[in-house]
């Protein structure tokens, strides 16, 4: 006896959408007491799945057909009133971004309270006292001042605490949680994950939970759907789906995790291509007259080498100072203190206009596709501009364009296209490409891979192991993700707080984490007791 | 041009377009529709529109044409829009750039002296230098773009502070730019558009601006402008009232036209907002 | 108290800004042709050198340039601002006897404006792009676009000479004596027609403002949180959108702080008030450099202080201010 059935729920995008149908013919089964998890890529509709269940569709965006039955009522069918009614008594939902989900004006407790304020009779002491006991549920330090703080005076992973118990305020017996743990960093992610089990067990809640994130399905998840493109083409019990996948679809997404496991020794040269040396950078932010002022150590004391032709992964969480420490080796920031010295010459000692003149040595891949390219320009000349900064003809620089177009597997005709014409994936192939194209003897790839789908992901990861191999490229990797960072790095640094706590080859270190920090970045990573059962990279959409 | 068809989607920035261009063939045909000096004596003082067939709008109270005033005030009041409002973004793109790109101390004080500038009530900025200066149309024309700097240099501020630490920006940093052409190749054709938007505002102040300082007599009396004409019809107000209703409708119209093109731009250029 | 002390380093801030305004604005004077002496000798109908000398000496008008700004600055300091040689009274004084009317003018049309505008631009947005939403934008950008002297004046040609509802100008009937709350009402009446106009252009530009910042917080992740919650379209309005959007009109009176006054100009010389704004008029045309320059000072005085209020007030909403340190 389900508690959610949604039987053949087709929703309708408005005119000029990239599909007619954000949802077409969809059908899922939720039980009591049990956790779904809907599994899919970015567009796959699994969001809206979300929405449409709640009532809560986009302005211009209709269901036109199905049924969405809850407790033996069609959701579909019930007046704004009524839903309402239904809305945070009946069901919850937690979102994904906690610090755009909170009201920045008001406090946590004050938000909290509103859902004993808009569905109760409680008095205000009665709701101050509800409050405290849920965020004491949610293990958040010290409730009470957690209850007077606004939201941006609490961690991500406070923040998305505080949603968590505003959702289960009034013992829902359906959860909707919409990517929750995304946004947090792998530990945080681990802690919400294991406190959304735990609260599920003890209170019975049916959760629909939505991820993209296989590792954090094979997690939590009694049953799986996956869905693309609006439709669901695969659902069945966790072990099934995860361990014995039949759609080809679901198999190419299981083939495109990265398994937690490196990739075979390669040889490696001794020599040093990169050297860091004593690298330290520091934030003031001055106080008034003098006082109050904040010191932020983004990068303390960091020591690194790069061997020639070898990929060094730097992998931290937010805020452990490895972008800061990216950028100071491009010297679009300059540290305070050490040394970078590529090939025996001292990057740091270099002044402004010589540095400019032999920015070849090493070049950058940023994060975000969207914003790394200049959406005025087209995508050949924004390839061609480096060699032409720097004297080769134009027709020279765009001859070598298209090659390099070529490489990074792009096809030629398109030079002349904009930015905006293409996808996330090859828009990264493009960033590739520039960075390529002044032939550098250092890559430094920042998160090159953390905003695109995991399909797409598993292409590029193999784009830059082959090119690594034509090109014999030395990299530094940059990532949050030890499954990515295990596909192509030979070598791993891993920093938190500025500093390096462990630092070896990649097999070693994998097999027998020493620091505590590095277990506890293994132990958090979502899925790391399952193995996918198809081979990675070798079956694609 | 898929510019031109999202902003034609808009009934209300055609309409603006339409309105702007009439006032613009106003403008223009000016010298053929009335060949004479519109400041001079035509006829009788004082008569209303529509009472003689030679003045379709009626004579003010020294005689002259107001239908005539009209037509050339259209060129005037376009002519010192136009201008000061380029003035105005001129000083206001560069401010704003410096400021934006290298932070520090530039921006600390080019951002002192625009907030001087704001602290000021700019109309008693303006009366100040027209004092100085004097009424001539020209220095009131470059006096008012003296004075509407500031909002354009601080939207330029915003734009490039934001797009400085845009990914491909540092991108150009990492292969090797100058400065000089990362400002002017790479971020100014991204921050130009909400500028563009505005100085359809900055039009409007200036139009509504110079009309306020001819009602006050302190603008250039040789010149046939619209707030020349509602000042001089002050003195008859209780009779003849059309003698400054007429112009002000003017006024009215075309600042209405400038804000709706203005408007349409704004929401041709960022088609995510317009669905709202 | 945090807020306190972040509003006055703001105000410290703004100093260096009061002290560029006034040495920009007393170099700038020097290059006018012609000064005080030269404004009273044409009042007076011509004199002889001799004459103009000893009055130059007289209102210290011979030092040199930065003598003379050097006198000036340390003049402000005891808020002195100088005699006017028009009006034959210290420029304070006089600008104390002008700056109640104009206060009280821009006061009420402040109010009044951010009120009436506030209110239209949330009904606008509550009926985005349906008739409502098209009407009260259509008024309001015709009230953007019209100009003030000339609804003042239209004003006055309707309602007090076709229909003699209101007075056509003047602060107040002279010559009645009338006291407490009947010269209360005497004032309003006559300030009917002046703030309906000063505040027009303000509503104009509050009703857009807010329409836009509703529209954009509509759009914000947390208001589909509080949907989630249950709360219905008005509880979401009042107890979520509404002191968000509240915030971008607040920054808007400290920005529009300056423009009133310099409306005021134009209001109190259609109407006749005996404000500061119609001071300013009248020193220009006489040439009262003096009181011009004590004019000015007062303005960026009265800038300064409503920037402070607001800054108070917007801390006190929005606590990410305090904390961003």
């Amino acid at each position: 006896m389900s508690l959610l059935s949604i039987e053949g729920l087709t929703v309708a995008l408005p005119k000029g959408g990239d599909r007619p149908d954000a949802l077409r013919d969809v059908t899922l089964e939720l039980g009591p007491n049990e956790i779904l998890c809907v599994v899919g890529e970015s567009g796959s509709g699994k969001s809206m799945t979300a929405g449409a269940v709640m009532g809560l569709l986009p302005e211009g965006v209709r269901a036109t057909a199905g049924r969405v039955m809850f407790e033996g009522r069609d959701l579909l069918a019930l007046s704004e009133p009524e839903l309402r009614r239904l809305r945070g008594r009946r069901i919850g939902m937690v979102f994904q971004e906690p610090m755009t989900a909170l009201n920045p004006l008001r406090s946590i407790g004050s938000q909290i309270g509103e859902m004993f304020r808009v569905h109760t009779r409680l008095s205000a002491a009665e709701r101050d006292a509800r409050v405290l006991a849920l965020l004491d549920q949610v293990r958040i330090p010290d409730p009470a001042a957690a209850a007077r703080a606004f939201p941006h005076e609490l961690s991500g992973g406070q923040r998305q605490r505080a949603m968590i118990a505003m959702a289960l305020a009034l013992d829902p017996v359906l959860l909707i949680c919409d990517e929750p743990t995304t946004a947090l960093d792998v530990t945080t992610q681990a802690q919400i994950l294991q406190l959304i089990r735990d609260l599920q067990r003890r209170t019975g809640t049916a959760v629909l939970f939505i991820t993209h994130d296989f590792g954090v399905v094979a997690d939590i998840a009694d049953r799986v759907a996956v869905m693309r493109q609006g439709e669901v083409v695969e659902q069945g019990p966790a072990a099934q789906v995860l361990n014995r996948p039949a759609h080809p679809y679901t198999r190419a997404l299981v083939a495109a995790v990265p398994p937690l496991a490196p990739p075979a020794t390669r040889p490696l040269s001794a020599e040093a291509v990169l050297s860091v040396e004593n690298l330290s950078k520091t934030y003031r932010k001055a106080g008034f007259l003098g006082r109050n002022a904040r010191v932020t150590h983004a990068v303390r004391d960091v020591s690194l080498s790069l061997p020639r032709g070898g990929t060094l992964g730097i992998v931290g969480e937010s805020g452990s100072g490895k972008s800061t420490l990216a950028r100071c080796l491009v010297r679009l920031l300059d540290p305070d203190a050490g040394r970078v010295s590529i090939d025996g010459q001292d990057r740091l000692a270099l002044s402004k206009p010589d540095l400019r003149r032999d920015a070849r040595r090493i070049q950058m891949v940023f994060q975000d596709p969207y914003a790394s390219l200049n959406p005025r320009r087209r995508v050949g000349e924004l390839v061609a501009q480096g060699p032409m900064v720097h004297g080769t003809p134009r027709a020279e620089a765009m001859a070598q364009a298209r090659e390099l177009f070529g490489l990074v597997g792009l096809d030629a005709a398109s030079l002349d296209r904009f930015p905006h014409e293409f996808s996330g994936g090859q828009r990264q192939r493009i960033g590739l490409a520039r960075a390529l194209a002044m032939k550098p003897e250092v890559l430094v790839a920042d998160e090159p891979v953390s905003a695109l789908d995991v399909s797409v992901q598993a292409q590029v990861l193999r784009l830059l192991a082959e090119l690594r191999e034509q090109l014999g490229l030395s990299m530094v990797f940059i990532t949050h993700d030890l499954r990515v960072a295990a596909q192509l790095c030979d070598r791993i640094a891993v920093m938190r707080n500025g500093s390096v706590v462990e630092e070896g080859a990649a097999a070693e270190i994998f097999a027998n984490p020493r620091h505590d920090y590095t277990r506890a970045l293994f132990a958090a990573v979502p899925g790391r007791g399952w193995v996918p059962p198809v081979a990675y990279g070798t079956e694609t959409a | 041009m898929s510019l031109l068809r999202r902003y034609l989607r808009s009934p209300a920035a055609v309409g603006g377009l339409v309105l702007l261009l009439l006032v613009v063939g106003m403008a223009f045909s000016a010298g053929w529709v009335f060949p004479r000096d519109p400041l001079s004596l035509a006829g009788r003082p004082l008569q209303w529109p529509g009472a003689s067939p030679r003045f379709w709008l009626g004579t003010d109270n020294t005689g002259r044409d107001i239908a005539a005033q009209v037509f050339h005030g259209a060129r005037v009041s376009l002519l010192i829009g136009i201008v000061a409002t380029a003035i105005s973004i001129g000083i206001g793109i560069v401010v704003g750039a410096l400021a934006g790109f290298y932070g520090g101390w530039v921006d600390t004080v080019l951002m002192r002296v625009a907030e001087a500038f704001q602290t000021l009530p700019n109309f008693i900025l303006l009366l100040v230098l027209v004092a100085v200066f004097g009424s001539d149309i020209q220095t009131v024309t470059v006096a008012i773009g003296i004075v509407s700097w500031p909002p354009s240099a601080r939207l330029t501020r915003a734009e490039f502070l934001s797009l400085r630490s845009r990914e491909f920006v540092q991108a150009c940093r990492v292969l090797g730019m100058r400065d000089a052409r990362i400002i002017f190749r790479e971020i100014l054709p991204n921050a130009l558009p909400p500028v563009i938007v505005y100085a359809s505002v900055i039009m409007a102040t200036a139009i509504l601006l110079e009309s306020a300082l001819a009602f006050l007599n302190l603008s250039d009396p040789n010149v046939a402008s619209w707030g020349n004409l509602i000042g001089a019809g002050k003195n008859v107000l209780r009779v003849q009232w059309y003698v400054s209703a007429i112009p002000g409708v003017a006024i009215l119209l075309t600042v209405l036209a400038v804000s709706l093109v203005g408007q349409g731009l704004n929401d041709a250029l960022n088609p995510r907002l317009r669905s709202r | 108290m945090r807020i306190l002390s972040l509003a006055l380093r703001r105000l410290a801030a703004s100093l260096p800004t009061l002290l560029l305004i006034l040495v920009g604005l007393f170099l700038l004077l020097q290059l006018a042709p012609g000064d005080t002496v030269d404004a009273l000798m044409a009042q007076m109908g011509g004199g002889d050198p001799a004459q103009m000398e000893q009055l130059r000496s007289f209102y210290g008008l011979d030092a040199p340039v930065l003598v003379q700004l050097a006198r000036y600055l340390w003049r402000l300091v005891r808020l002195d601002l100088g005699f006017s040689a028009i009006y034959g009274k210290p420029v304070s004084s006089v600008i104390l006897e002008r700056l109640p009317v104009t206060l009280l003018l821009m006061g009420i049309s402040l109010c009044f404006a951010f009120a009436a505008g506030m209110a239209l631009g949330v009904l606008a947005a509550r009926r985005a792009n349906k008739w409502p939403d098209a009407l009260i934008s259509t008024l309001g950008l015709i009230f953007y676009a019209t100009p003030s002297f000339w609804f003042g004046m239209m004003g006055i040609v309707v309602f007090a000479i076709k229909l003699s509802w209101l007075p056509a100008g003047g602060f107040e009937e002279i010559g009645t004596g009338a006291t407490g709350l009947a010269r209360v009402a005497d004032i309003a009446w006559h300030l009917v027609l002046p703030v309906s106009t000063l505040a027009l252009i303000f509503l104009a530009t509050y009703l857009r403002i807010m329409r836009a910042s509703m529209l954009e917080v509509l759009s914000l992740d947390f208001v589909r949180t509080a949907r989630a919650k249950g709360l219905s379209q008005t509880g979401v309005l009042l107890r979520h959108v509404l002191r968000n959007a509240l915030l971008p009109g607040l920054t808007l009176i400290g920005l529009q702080a300056g423009t009133m006054l310099g409306g005021s100009v134009v209001v109190e010389s259609v109407f006749n008030l005996p404000g500061l704004g119609r001071l300013a008029y009248e020193s220009v045309v006489q040439r009262d450099l003096n009181t011009l320059l004590g004019i000015v000072f007062v303005s960026a005085l009265l800038v300064i202080s409503v920037n402070f209020v607001v800054d108070l007030l917007y801390a006190k909403l929005d606590p990410r201010i305090v904390a961003d340190r």
